[in-house]
């Protein structure tokens, strides 16, 4: 107990990064995945199928696949990172995907009436999601986006394997340093764990409310 | 695929429309797959030298081989114990006694709260440390699935059982079965069938996670990809083809996902099967 109170600075320096690489790879899979998942209900064949391919593609291939990808496959073709935007671009590869499928569930859950009566009075393809479809499947969207977000915080563990100190890296030197407290040292790094996924489940449910109380 | 009817039936200037950006968007496409091409070939990945080993080494097959019969092994085994650890959660959390219920609930959470890494480095480094012995790296892999699996697992039964009328119940306990028999007897096979197709999207999950065995040094297809890479010096090629074998496997096990519902749903008409969407939320996971 003592190794892990004398040793906070070092949870917190990696909880830090933890949670800088949610943030950016959560906005990045958000940007991303609202654009695939708005590709795959357009009129435009073309475009539903690259992103129809780039969700199954993605979701069928494990994270860790594409990290390797990311950090050993695109130095290959001469881009080189540093190891912390590998890990944000890897996780925002894979999120994207997932954040497509959440959107695209929401925009089916947008009874079929409200676009229907947007066309009627003239509006057009993007005008009708623009204007009615998305701000209504929003609503709908908030508690999957929570769980994929969710999943995404566990997620950027995998970045301990890449070079990246995050929670787990920081939890890893901690028990080669003192070796004798590896089960109260585990305990702290799950503890921050599930501390960061109650807080982002608290914040989701707030938004929630706020999204539901608009209708 | 239900899609909404965000767009009309096509009249003859929409169908224009639709084709020129068809052809637009395309373009922009295929000049996206160019660009990439192009700093794919000025960084000679499309040497042949890259691809030699695909056609020289049959080696490289039978490794890879070897690298997915672990993968297997060490998914089915996980799959097995946790189904069986997600059934007695399951239960523990639908009983009516709370001694039984709050640790159910309590287990159930914390595994779905805490990163798969995270358990996986928790059994291997703490295991020999509390039991003085090794924990073999099949089994850290192995334990911290089952756990991880097993609480998603209770989630998805508690959810199948749920579903199921309450007339089932009613008439169990009509007959004088117990509340455990009712639940073995009459709720869970009849849960099974609805729960199924969430069960093999689940197995898809768990197929992708044992490619995290490689942090701990066992030699599923992942690892073996790597060391193949140490001597081939082809990471783009092979990672691609390991990332191939993967969507194989895991696109097959989707398709069965999607084929038993579309059965199920055909034959219990109304009655939904239970969706990975409904279970996923909480802690959830992908």
């Amino acid at each position: 107990m003592k190794d892990v109170l004398d040793n906070l600075d070092v949870f917190y320096r990696g909880f830090r990064t933890t949670v800088s690489l949610t943030l950016l790879a959560a906005i990045g899979a958000l940007v991303l995945g609202t654009l695939i998942a708005a590709m795959r209900v357009s009129p435009v064949p073309p475009l539903r199928w690259a992103a129809a391919g780039y969700v199954r593609l993605v979701r069928n291939t494990p994270l860790t696949v594409v990290f390797f990808l990311v950090v050993f496959g695109l130095p290959e073709v001469d881009i080189k990172l540093p190891f912390f935007r590998f890990a944000v671009l890897a996780l925002t590869i894979y999120t994207a995907a997932f954040v497509a499928e959440a959107v695209r569930s929401g925009i089916n859950s947008v009874p079929p009436g409200q676009a229907e009566a947007s066309r009627s009075i003239g509006m057009t393809f993007s005008q009708t999601l623009r204007l009615v479809v998305l701000p209504q499947a929003f609503a709908n969207i908030v508690p999957p986006l929570a769980s994929v977000f969710i999943a995404l915080l566990k997620n950027t563990s995998i970045a301990s394997a890449f070079f990246v100190f995050e929670g787990v890296q920081s939890m890893n030197q901690l028990i080669n340093a003192h070796g004798d407290a590896v089960i109260s040292i585990i305990a702290a790094a799950a503890l921050a764990y599930l501390v960061l996924a109650l807080i982002s489940a608290f914040l989701f449910s707030l938004l929630e409310r706020a999204v539901s109380a608009g209708r | 695929m239900s899609t909404p009817v965000l767009y009309d039936v096509q009249g003859p200037r929409a169908r224009r429309r639709v084709l020129i950006a068809s052809i637009v968007g395309g373009l922009v496409l295929l000049a996206v797959l160019g660009l990439a091409a192009r700093r794919l070939a000025v960084n000679e990945q499309f040497d042949y030298d890259k691809y030699k080993p695909f056609f020289t080494e049959p080696q490289l097959y039978e490794r890879l081989w070897d690298g997915l019969k672990n993968t297997l092994h060490a998914a089915l085994l996980a799959m097995g114990l946790a189904a069986v650890l997600g059934v007695l959660l399951a239960f523990g959390r639908l009983s009516r006694q709370w001694w039984l219920r709050v640790p159910a609930v309590a287990v159930i959470e914390f595994f779905r709260g805490v990163p798969l890494l995270l358990l996986i480095f928790a059994l291997f480094l703490a295991w020999p440390r509390v039991v003085h012995t090794n924990l073999p790296a099949l089994w850290a892999l192995v334990l911290a699935l089952t756990l991880y699996n097993g609480a998603v697992i209770a989630e998805i039964v508690r959810a199948g059982v749920l579903s199921i009328p309450k007339g089932q119940t009613e008439a169990a306990y009509a007959i004088g079965l117990s509340r455990g028999q009712t639940l073995r007897m009459v709720l869970l096979p009849q849960a099974v069938r609805v729960m199924l197709p969430a069960l093999i999207s689940q197995l898809v999950v768990l197929l992708k996670d044992t490619s995290l065995g490689f942090v701990i040094g066992y030699a599923e297809l992942l690892r073996t990809g790597g060391q193949l890479v140490q001597v081939l010096r082809n990471p783009l090629q092979l990672y691609l083809a390991v990332a191939v074998i993967y969507i194989v496997i895991n696109s097959l096990l989707s398709g069965l996902a999607s084929y038993v519902e579309g059965r199920q749903r055909r034959r219990t008409s109304g009655r939904t099967p239970v969706r990975t969407a409904q279970v996923e939320t909480g802690l959830g996971t992908l």
